[in-house]
């Protein structure tokens, strides 16, 4: 957890008005995510998913990690609550937010 | 220290209940020696609620299923029976979901509903009030005190100008009985909601006081229990516990308040003087003495709770995610807080377990839980994060 002042790629989804504000932040390496941190203001499932989400995603290839859900997030954590599934789930959207930011960026660079 | 979402029954009042379960069971309708009896604990139950809040006869209580129970019979009592006279009721912005839900209901069934609203503290807007009344205004029902935010209102200001306008006063008091002092008599008030639970009394139990002249209907038909205001068989054991633990409020109520008092201001300090842009909801003074609330900018309320619970600490938020609805408090918007500084609120509620060992653990706890929450949170400000 934390900041990555370096980082290639960041995505920021939710809204402090709602609860939950998430960022993620992403180093990527041949194509692959070499190191994933999260920033998160939110519920304990807010958290949670932030912190299960650098685990499934770090090392992965982008393609991999673009496949990863929100169903995938609640299932590692062994399931959570229905009302929490859309309001606090939102690390997989961060997830790839950061990617596409990263993807924008190289973009950019050309 | 949750008291607030649910007190533990006290012993002296679980077993003056015990009896009443087990050997005298006899209904109040039955005319043989077990009638008797039943009749002769519900008399004197109904006198110790009666003299919690200074009522002035025994008969003005009605017993009830709970504090929701009571806040329906009283507003609905009150619109149903007073249609003559008028269609319009005004409320608070920071009641009770139960008065709350219950004047939506009326709204949309004919009647005009106003809620007025409150200061930074959350006190009424008596200015508000004046203006809004009229000769139409059948009833102005407001909270003795707020138990989310702990400011207690200015109960008989609001009674005379109710009554200036010949419309009755309520008063939902589930926060407030048994910890502060109740005058109904000097309070100009007409119609008053107690719950058992909220003084260490069993749950399912409650009263409304009806001050004689008050006119209103019953919502539950049947039998005519209570006066005819509340049909159904007396909740004969619920009742007892109800009168035994509105006698040991008020036999305590003096010291506990002040012991309270001093926990909850020594809390409230601590917190605020420990830990930066932290800040008290509610008024500092005019204040329920169990009811400490507080918000931390920048991080949210559930993440706070689950830190303390894993410490072994139990409380309450405002934040959304530990209620049904997602939207935070209605009590904390209607204050005046952005939704963010609803959401990082924290509301500790003491009883008479909680001493000052407590406090000092929580006061340990605290800053450091909303430092390393604040280190992961993108809204903290970098100068915060050291």
């Amino acid at each position: 957890m934390g900041e990555m002042p370096d980082a290639d790629g960041v995505g920021t989804v939710g809204n402090p008005v709602c609860g939950d504000l998430m960022n993620i932040y992403i180093k990527v390496e041949d194509n692959k995510i070499a190191d994933i941190k999260f920033k998160t203001f939110g519920c304990g499932a807010a958290i949670a998913t932030s912190s299960m989400i650098t685990e499934l995603a770090k090392g992965k290839t982008l393609e991999e990690a673009l496949k990863i859900t929100r169903g995938n997030v609640a299932e590692s954590l062994g399931g959570l609550p229905p009302i929490k599934m859309h309001c606090s789930n939102l690390a997989a959207d961060g997830l790839h937010a950061a990617i596409e930011d990263y993807l924008k960026r190289k973009e950019a660079e050309k | 220290m949750d008291h607030t979402a649910g007190m533990p029954v006290d012993e002296r009042v679980l077993e003056a209940m015990m009896p009443y379960f087990t050997q005298n069971i006899g209904n109040v309708s039955s005319a043989h020696f077990f009638g008797n009896e039943a009749r002769r604990a519900i008399d004197e139950a109904r006198s110790k609620v009666a003299e919690l809040i200074g009522a002035e006869k025994k008969e003005e209580i009605v017993f009830t299923s709970g504090g929701t129970e009571s806040n329906n019979l009283a507003i609905k009592g009150v619109a149903n029976r007073n249609k003559d006279k008028g269609n319009h009721i005004i409320t608070s912005s920071i009641e009770h979901m139960s008065v709350v839900n219950t004047c939506k209901h009326l709204g949309k069934h004919g009647f005009k509903i106003t809620s007025l609203p409150v200061d930074k503290y959350g006190i009424v807007d008596i200015e508000a009030l004046k203006k809004e009344i009229t000769d139409k205004t059948i009833l102005v029902s407001t909270m003795y005190a707020n138990g989310e935010i702990g400011t207690i209102e200015p109960i008989k200001e609001i009674g005379e100008i109710a009554h200036s306008k010949g419309a009755f006063l309520h008063v939902d008091a589930v926060a407030a009985a048994g910890q502060v002092p109740i005058d109904v008599q000097d309070e100009n008030i007409d119609l008053l909601s107690l719950s058992s639970n909220d003084m260490y009394g069993p749950r399912g139990i409650g009263a409304l006081y009806k001050k004689t002249g008050t006119r209103i209907l019953p919502i539950i038909h049947g039998g005519g229990q209570e006066r005819g205001l509340r049909s159904g068989t007396e909740n004969l054991s619920g009742i007892v516990g109800m009168g035994k633990a509105a006698e040991i409020a008020k036999a305590n109520m003096a010291a506990e308040a002040e012991r309270l008092s001093r926990l909850r201001d020594k809390f409230i300090k601590g917190v605020v003087d420990k830990i930066p842009e932290s800040y008290l909801n509610g008024h500092p003074t005019k204040r329920l003495p169990s009811n400490v609330n507080v918000r931390f900018s920048y991080i949210e309320g559930e993440s706070l709770i689950l830190s303390l619970d894993m410490e072994g600490v139990a409380c309450s938020s405002g934040s959304a995610c530990t209620s049904k609805t997602l939207e935070p408090s209605h009590v904390l918007l209607a204050i005046g807080l952005a939704h963010e500084d609803a959401h990082g609120s924290l509301l500790f509620t003491l009883g008479r377990q909680n001493t000052e060992e407590d406090i000092k653990y929580v006061l340990g706890l605290l800053p450091s839980i909303v430092k390393r929450l604040r280190a992961i949170s993108p809204l903290t400000p970098k100068e915060l994060v050291t």
